[in-house]
């Protein structure tokens, strides 16, 4: 796999210039990899974890398991677009078990998903059952560590 | 109060801890003088250590180790380097490499033999030879080598004497490594003059351009060598002091002799951390040369932008920039530098004979930390204008 993608995928921030130093290519030959990367939809978007209760937000995320009884030809792809147009909805997947799809959804409040989930979400044909889970606390979210880990512990100098 | 040991008295302060109380003394500092991994140990390693300790597990091991752990050790050097080492009795448990190389020199020296050593190398190498009663041969080796011994250099340190070669490849601090021909010329070298080869090869899976050599995988080797290596750096384990020497049966039960009179056995919860970075660490490992190899580029293009020559270090996770260009010596740039911009680098003569005129940069810091250092080292040599540079 490209190095380039693990490098961007770790900091989105480095620059063609430290790309092209960390990867031993040169600047113009990284500068159009990051454009093929972009233009083919491998690279999706750039985006920043941020620990949003740290910031003073208090909106609340949870995760919904949807039942669906999946149709013919579509399976559950039709509803599930259905689902992931809103606005509110940050992911949907299909995943195995007793659930059909996994969706986060983020709110103002509790209210807020709860109404979501009652009038929006339950009330597509087809979805047969809802089990919402509020997020209470953020430890580890795409690799990155909520949870501070201090200071670098090693000697300043070592052999 | 009576004397001291002379022999102790008479070894050389470690330039390292000077420069330590120095740094140590300092706010800000972005250090590049880390000889040990930024990271972690992986969870699953430090899980293992601590499931063993919860289930009681705190006894003395076999003097050897673990077996378990010796037969994974051998498996693991079989299936990388093809030379295979009897797990009941050619592979020892050691408190590091630092003991391993400790106990290898008690093991082979009388007062007065010679070991040849290649520098700059290792802080603890020379000593561990005087204190084991030899004396050593040190071979300035130089960049346009590679830092590699040439073979005149080796026949010339040569004397009726001289009873070992040790060495360690990839190099702290040069990040040098051997060629397949390099190596197994310091092989011949050895078989001619019937010397035993210690070769300490912790750096092995930080090799980043071709693959590393063993060198008891060489032809002639396997007799006479010393083979040290443990599981601080490809792993991250540093602090928890483990490592492991392979030699044939009748050295390696000397080295046992001393390592069961002295430390007894290796500790047995890190034992069991090495047990599952055995099992399952090959993943973390080649994630973490991936990140030093890019690291390893950016530092080397940053420091020749500078005017500081570089040569492309292969192994390790140190730079060895020339700073003759300067007009400074090693221990200058190196206080100026940290006293001007709060940069820590270890002057070159920390590392001995052939250290001076260039100073060790570890990358194993994490990138950002990296580029803000390359910054305040241009500008500390943009300063003082101490090298011309045509950028």
């Amino acid at each position: 796999m490209d190095e380039i993608l693990t490098i961007l995928e770790q900091d989105a921030r480095t620059s063609i210039e430290s790309l092209s130093r960390m990867t031993g290519r040169t600047m113009d030959d990284v500068r159009q990899a990051v454009a093929d990367y972009e233009s083919s939809g491998i690279i999706k978007n750039y985006k920043t974890v941020i620990d949003w209760p740290k910031a003073g937000s208090t909106r609340v995320f949870a995760f919904i398991d949807v039942k669906v009884a999946p149709a013919r030809d579509v399976g559950f792809d039709d509803v599930a677009e259905r689902i992931y147009r809103f606005p509110e909805v940050h992911s949907v997947w299909l995943v195995s078990g007793d659930y059909d799809l996994r969706v986060v959804v983020e709110g103002d409040n509790v209210q807020q998903v709860g109404l979501f989930v009652a009038q929006k979400l339950s009330t597509i044909d087809r979805v047969q059952a809802t089990s919402t889970h509020f997020l209470l606390k953020r430890y580890k979210e795409d690799r990155t560590g909520f949870v501070d880990e201090g200071e670098d512990p090693r000697l300043i100098v070592s052999p | 109060m009576p004397e001291l040991s002379n022999l102790v008295e008479s070894l050389a302060p470690s330039g390292i801890r000077r420069f330590f109380d120095i740094v140590a003394s300092m706010k800000d500092v972005v250090s590049l003088g880390v000889g040990e991994p930024d990271f972690v140990t992986p969870w699953a390693f430090r899980e293992a250590a601590i499931y063993s300790i919860e289930r009681g597990q705190t006894q003395y091991t076999s003097n050897y180790g673990l077996l378990e752990l010796r037969k994974l050790i051998g498996a693991h050097i079989d299936s990388l380097y093809g030379v295979s080492y009897d797990p009941e009795s050619e592979i020892l448990v050691t408190v590091g490499v630092s003991e391993g190389m400790d106990i290898a020199m008690r093991s082979i020296l009388n007062p007065g033999d010679e070991v040849i050593v290649p520098e700059p190398c290792y802080v603890s190498y020379k000593p561990c030879v005087q204190l084991a009663g030899g004396k050593v041969i040190g071979i300035e080796t130089r960049a346009e080598t590679q830092f590699v011994p040439t073979m005149q250099q080796l026949t010339e340190a040569v004397t009726p004497r001289t009873k070992a070669i040790l060495f360690g490849y990839p190099s702290n601090p040069t990040g040098g490594t051997l060629t397949l021909a390099q190596a197994q010329e310091m092989v011949n070298f050895a078989v001619e003059h019937d010397l035993y080869i210690i070769s300490d090869e912790i750096y092995d899976r930080l090799t980043y351009e071709g693959k590393h050599v063993c060198i008891a995988s060489l032809p002639g080797a396997r007799e006479r060598t010393i083979l040290l290596n443990g599981f601080s750096k490809a792993y991250a384990m540093t602090g928890w002091r483990l490592g492991y020497a392979c030699a044939p049966e009748g050295i390696l039960s000397a080295m046992l002799k001393i390592h069961a009179y002295t430390i007894m056995c290796a500790p047995t919860a890190a034992q069991k951390a090495a047990i599952e970075a055995l099992k399952s660490g090959e993943p973390a490992v080649k994630d973490m040369v991936g990140h030093y190899n890019r690291r390893r580029r950016l530092i080397v293009a940053g420091l020749n932008e500078i005017g500081l020559e570089c040569h492309m270090p292969n192994g390790a996770f140190y730079a060895f920039p020339s700073i003759k260009s300067t007009g400074l010596t090693s221990e200058e740039f190196a206080e100026r530098l940290l006293f001007e911009e709060q940069v820590a680098v270890i002057p070159g003569t920390a590392f001995g004979i052939g250290g001076e005129g260039h100073v060790r940069c570890s990358y194993a810091t994490a990138i950002d930390k990296i580029e803000v250092a390359l910054n305040r080292i241009g500008r500390f040599v943009r300063n003082n204008s101490l090298v011309s540079t045509t950028r």
